[in-house]
């Protein structure tokens, strides 16, 4: 740690931290950061850059570093791209720089830069144009390997993440002197505050600075304030949390880093990082702003640091930024970097102003320490490779070139000043429009579109005691606004710091080449290697508007979005365009401000509680059976129960000849059911389904088939009427909830008058489908005061009675063909019922059946599934079902579509069935059809909707869409070509009693 | 009528998990089995409204978001401007059924039972909020949230009756039987970083 002053800093030399960064072992302080212990030891170089494998070290000291971008650890827990100056050191951490290959320090793909002439902006857009195959195969793989950043970790994330959800009514961003006072003035007043801060630590740029609060040190004033607002009921304060994404409504979202300065491995139980939704009332934007660097030639060797993150390190972590300094600068403020170095000790070789006449106030006192002093100079070139060695400077003429006259200073490091940019990243995605203010070159907030303020630097308040008062007076009226105090902001404590001071803005400091000659590069975005010379080049190239710029040099276009680049690039590029910077305009912001783990997007929404699974009263029966599930909307049903390690095709003919042969249970709990009751039940229904049900007899059970108001088929199901005024409609699994939507929107919106309430019990009935030949003893056994046979208990009707000893509603209804009853008892029996059914059946060979054998067995007998054989453009005609649309209603949904001629056009797809010429052949659902063999393209007539291997007729059936099929039958046509043109026969969609004789057993 | 047997739980399979899902500060618990009707009543039907009230113990809540706890111990949920859903323990079901169906023949409206339909979880201590705020996006803050509140929302990726009983706080959350183990999963997972040792 040979750079870290003796003494000084808010570091703990107390805990001493060990750590490998590139595969050399150094020390630290708790309360280092990666950055700044490198700093401490002398270690600048930390990485490559993107495109031309150029050494890269440490820009700044925060969130906006473009550069020092790590891989921090190893194995699962690798991650890439983190900002070496927002990782906190712990014991043990291992880290290296990203895009160097074996090392930073001897990059083998260094050649690249060598080669920089060959690459400009645009360079693969004009490359890499063909053949185009290459692209995909060679071009890409390869530099994707040459390019690119950190690697993405291979094995499963072994750490957990979760979500907050909260709001509040002041949300106050940024933790510095205006977002703390802000908070404390709308804290104090009562309102629901939250704070939220990407550092360690409370203060901001006060941590960084030697200013003086209230009569003690910035950094112990903010430190005290946190404990004030600690102490506050209702304010929450969130460091080491990004507030990353500005949404519309105020709706905003932070990423908290919970355990990641403890290491790998975050406590048990605990989430190693969290993603805060917040709702907030009205927001308070104090985000402060980033150092501009300044742009000129071979501006990114290491050891070019801007100004702001040397006195950061000087003064935060007690780390010299090298043995002597030269400070390149257009403004003021930054002679008090200089000032700091020289007052603790360090050396500053050369302040270098590119302003003709500066009046900083601290130059006297310089010059007196005897700092050199250029005015109206730049640095024209930089020597080194690894580090800056030294640096040329010369005098500028008077209209910005080179005046002739050059000095060599010797350095190991150069501090960069080029004024501020407010960060408005956070306003700017709030879709607030940014204003240009030419007398500091910067971008403010101007006009807000949400109910949102910015305070201290963010709105270009640049000085200490100005952003006190504005984040006061703001926070006081943030409260105000969401009734808490009068708006009076509380006093502003004094304060002991310098005033900002006067700038002069300044773009693009020459070269001793003409610009994109020479070796040298005037580098302006630092991630993406984009230099002023690629701008100019766009700009030649006829490139006009910025967002096209910025695409094709890629300037701003990394993972730092141009926190550093943008402003300047911009600048380079009016200058270029001969245009101001507002009629250039700017990019937008987007989220996240900084980037995002997906772990912390994910949330706890993975593995297991990735997305519900839906159970029925007999899910844990069917799991202990080793059922193989089938997802149905989010409901998990039995598919089929293998046995003796029998597969799909032999589990479900078994199943299916239960069904035809014996008896078979299955668990139809999913089925929707929808309760109606009132005066006007039956008018409902009337209107709702195609078909009457006025002349339903009670307790007698009717299938009908809905339509939506375009006549297309959208669900269908039996509906049971249970008295005068009550009914009991099914659905389909998947549409129980729209069913029940569609019919209240028809009472909310067209029918208020009718007197009518529906209610869903879909969960409050399990139901069990028993069907086959000896579905009658199996019931009987468990029913024993049941009349069941075919006279008192009739096809298409419902009783209620006692099953298993629980109350139930049994309805002799079929989807198999044979003879069925459907039971329904309350769910919390559900599970007695299926055992009971096991039980009772087990003499008559009971046998569980899944949906996959239902879906044969219906088939089988000719019965349409809704989203199957049909999509939503098929008619009751299609299916031809003209027999369930009534002909005498006056009305019904769907009836005028129906009545349109294009819905009985004979040339629609209608529902036939098909029959493979070789009886092996399963075609594939959604199979297309065609007339006739040949070479595509062919017109195609039609489609498969379900097929299947029947094992009751011992050959594969199919159902299929036609046009104009059911004048067809008989005939032979094909399925496409991928099955090889496998000749079929239109054949009638019922292959299996046909008359309906076995359904009363 | 048959006596009935011994209802089962939807989230009988979680037993042992809820037995010991003790956490510092908060406790979760099965409370699926009770008596719960649905009961849609127009609200401009005074003399329904009234008659039902005189069963019930006390008024059905007019105001949205909000129930109401009767004298004779019924738990009252608004859940709609003419709908209810009217909770008591699991044996006073039958005969409140009866009565309420009684009182109301001849007016129009609907009462259904719904005992079976759902699992109620009972979440409670001073930690249960913020187990909430996990995964339920509305205010919970006291300020915003008191007992006595009750809303339909989505609580992690499930749709829930959430009730706040008192303010420990204790919330009871309803939950269609076939997401209950999901969202009892959940739960318990929220609840894992508040567990001790």
């Amino acid at each position: 740690m040979r750079f870290r002053l003796k003494e000084g800093g808010r570091i703990d030399r107390a805990q001493r931290l060990r750590f490998t960064f590139n595969g050399r072992s150094y020390e630290g302080y708790a309360g280092d950061t990666l950055a700044s212990a490198l700093i401490a030891s002398g270690t600048h170089l930390t990485s490559r850059s993107f495109k031309y494998h150029r050494p890269r070290g440490i820009l700044t000291a925060g969130a906006e570093e473009p550069s020092a971008l790590v891989q921090l650890g190893e194995g699962a827990r690798t991650e890439p791209n983190l900002r070496a100056t927002q990782v906190e050191l712990y014991d043990g951490l291992t880290a290296a720089g990203v895009n160097a290959w074996p090392s930073a320090n001897c990059d083998l793909a260094a050649w690249t830069g060598r080669l920089a002439p060959l690459f400009p902006a645009g360079f693969y857009y004009k490359t890499f144009l063909w053949p185009a195959s290459f692209w995909k195969s060679l071009y890409e793989p390869a530099i994707r390997r040459m390019a690119g950043l950190g690697r993405a970790p291979e094995a499963p994330d072994p750490d957990s993440y979760d979500k907050m959800n909260i709001h509040c009514d002041v949300l106050v961003v940024g933790g510095g002197p205006a977002g703390i006072s802000a908070a404390l003035a709308a804290g104090e007043a009562g309102a629901r505050v939250m704070l939220v801060d990407d550092e360690a630590t409370l203060g901001g740029a006060l941590v960084g600075l030697r200013h003086r609060v209230d009569g003690v040190d910035g950094a112990a004033w903010a430190q005290a304030a946190a404990g004030r607002l600690a102490a506050m009921e209702e304010v929450r304060v969130l460091t080491r949390t990004t507030l990353f994404g500005y949404y519309d409504h105020n709706s905003l979202s932070a990423f908290e880093r919970r355990t990641d300065h403890l290491g790998p491995g975050a406590p048990a139980g605990t989430s190693r990082q969290r993603l805060w939704n917040i709702k907030a009332g009205r927001v308070v934007l104090a985000t402060g702003a980033h150092e501009r660097p300044l742009v000129f030639a071979d501006n990114d060797r290491p050891g070019i640091l801007l100004a702001s993150a040397a006195q950061r390190y000087l003064n935060q972590y007690a780390a010299l930024p090298g043995e002597r300094a030269v400070l390149f600068t257009n403004n003021d403020a930054a002679y008090e970097v200089a000032h700091d170095i020289v007052e603790a000790g360090g050396t500053v070789g050369a302040v270098v102003d590119c302003r003709p006449e500066p009046a900083a106030p601290l130059a006297p006192a310089l010059k007196e320490a005897g700092v050199a002093l250029h005015t109206g100079s730049a640095i024209a070139a930089t020597h080194g490779t690894k580090r800056v060695r030294s640096v040329t400077v010369a005098k500028l003429d008077g209209d910005g070139g080179l005046s002739g006259e050059q000095y060599r200073i010797f350095c190991d490091s150069v501090l960069v000043s080029g004024g501020w940019n407010p960060a408005v990243h956070l306003f700017s995605q709030s879709a607030g429009k940014l204003t240009y203010e030419e007398a500091r070159g910067i971008f403010l907030p101007g006009t807000a579109t949400q109910a949102l303020e910015v305070a201290g630097a963010a709105n270009g308040s640049f000085g200490l005691a100005a952003c006190l008062a504005e984040g006061a007076a703001i926070g006081a009226r943030a409260a105000e606004a969401a009734g808490f105090g009068d708006g009076t902001p509380p006093p502003a404590p004094p304060v002991e710091a310098p005033e900002p001071g006067a700038i002069t803005p300044y773009w693009l400091a020459p070269g001793l080449k003409p610009l994109g000659h020479g070796k040298a590069k005037h580098m302006v975005d630092h991630q993406d290697d984009v230099t002023a010379a690629d701008i100019r080049l766009a700009a030649r190239e006829g490139f006009r508007s910025v967002e096209h710029v910025k695409r094709y040099t890629t300037v701003g276009m990394g993972t730092d979005q141009g926190k550093t680049a943008n402003v300047n690039g911009l600048a380079i590029l009016a200058d270029a365009l001969g245009k101001t910077v507002p009629e250039v305009g700017f990019t937008t912001y987007r989220p996240p401000y900084t980037p995002v783990t997906f772990g912390a997007l994910a949330g706890r929404d993975t593995g297991a509680l990735m997305d519900p699974v839906r159970r029925t009263a007999m899910h844990v029966w069917h799991e202990a059976a080793g059922t193989v599930f089938e997802p149905v909307g989010q409901w998990h049903r039995p598919w089929w129960y293998p046995k003796r390690r029998d597969d799909k095709h032999a589990a479900v003919a078994r199943e299916c000849r239960a069904v035809r042969e014996a008896a078979g249970i299955l668990d139809a709990s999913t089925l929707g059911k929808i309760d109606i009751k009132g005066p006007d039940a039956t008018t409902l229904l009337d209107m709702v389904y195609t078909n009457a049900f006025s002349t339903l007899k009670v307790g007698r059970v009717r299938y009908g088939l809905m339509c939506g108001d375009d006549g297309m088929v959208f669900d269908d199901g039996t509906t049971a009427r249970l008295g005068e005024n009550h009914y009991l409609m099914t659905t389909t699994t998947g549409n129980a909830a729209h069913v029940l939507e569609w019919l209240e929107e028809w009472l909310q919106t067209e029918w208020p008058e009718l007197k009518v309430y529906c209610t869903s019990v879909t969960e409050q009935w399990a139901t069990v489908a028993l069907a086959g030949p000896r579905a009658r003893d199996v019931l009987a056994a468990l029913a024993p005061e049941m009349a069941l046979d075919a006279h008192s208990f009739p096809f298409m009707s419902v009783k209620e009675g006692v099953v298993a000893g629980v109350n139930a509603r049994v309805f002799r209804i079929s989807f198999t063909g044979e003879l069925s009853f459907e039971i329904n008892v309350p769910w919390s029996h559900g599970r007695r019922l299926w055992d009971a059914l096991m039980e009772a059946g087990a003499e008559h060979g009971i046998t569980p059946y899944g949906t996959e054998a239902m879906h044969v067995l219906r088939a089988e007998r000719g019965f349409i599934i809704v989203g199957q054989e049909t999509d939503g453009t098929t008619t009751p005609h299609d299916l031809g079902m003209d027999w369930i649309v009534s002909k005498k209603k006056a009305d019904f949904l769907g009836k005028r579509a129906w009545n349109r001629e294009d819905s009985r056009r004979e040339d629609r797809k209608q529902l036939v069935g098909i029959l493979t010429d070789d009886p092996k052949k399963v075609l594939p659902e959604g199979t297309q059809l065609v007339d006739k063999r040949g070479q595509p393209p062919i017109p195609m007539i039609g489609h498969v909707t379900s097929s299947y291997a029947s094992p009751t007729l011992g050959r594969s059936i199919a159902l299929a869409l036609v046009k104009g099929g059911r004048a067809r039958k008989g005939e032979t046509i094909y399925a496409a070509p991928e099955t090889g043109f496998l000749p079929c026969k239109i054949t009638e969609p019922v292959f299996y009693d046909s008359e309906g004789a076995k359904r009363d057993g | 009528m048959a006596e009935a047997p011994a209802p089962r739980s939807p989230l009988a399979g979680l037993a042992d998990a809820l037995a010991g899902a003790r956490a510092d500060g908060v406790t979760l618990t099965d409370r699926s089995a009770r008596a719960r009707f649905n009961l849609r009543i127009d609200p401009k039907d005074v003399e329904a409204l009234t008659a039902a009230g005189a069963i019930l113990g006390g008024s059905l809540p007019r105001t949205p978001n909000t129930a109401a706890t009767t004298v004779n111990g019924k738990i009252l949920l608004w859940l709609g401007p003419d709908e209810w859903l009217v909770t008591g323990p699991a044996e006073e079901g039958a005969q409140l059924d009866d009565t309420l169906r009684g009182r109301l023949d001849g007016r129009h409206h609907a009462l259904t039972d719904v005992s079976a339909m759902y699992a109620t979880l009972a979440l409670s201590g001073p930690r249960a909020r913020e187990v909430l705020m996990k995964g339920c996006r509305l205010d919970l803050h006291p300020r915003a949230f008191k007992p006595n509140t009750c809303v339909q929302t989505a609580l992690a990726k499930a749709n829930v009756i959430l009730h706040q009983t008192d303010d420990t706080p204790s919330y009871e959350i309803t939950v269609r039987n076939s997401f209950s183990v999901y969202l009892a999963t959940w739960l318990l997972d929220a609840m894992a970083e508040y567990r001790q040792g």
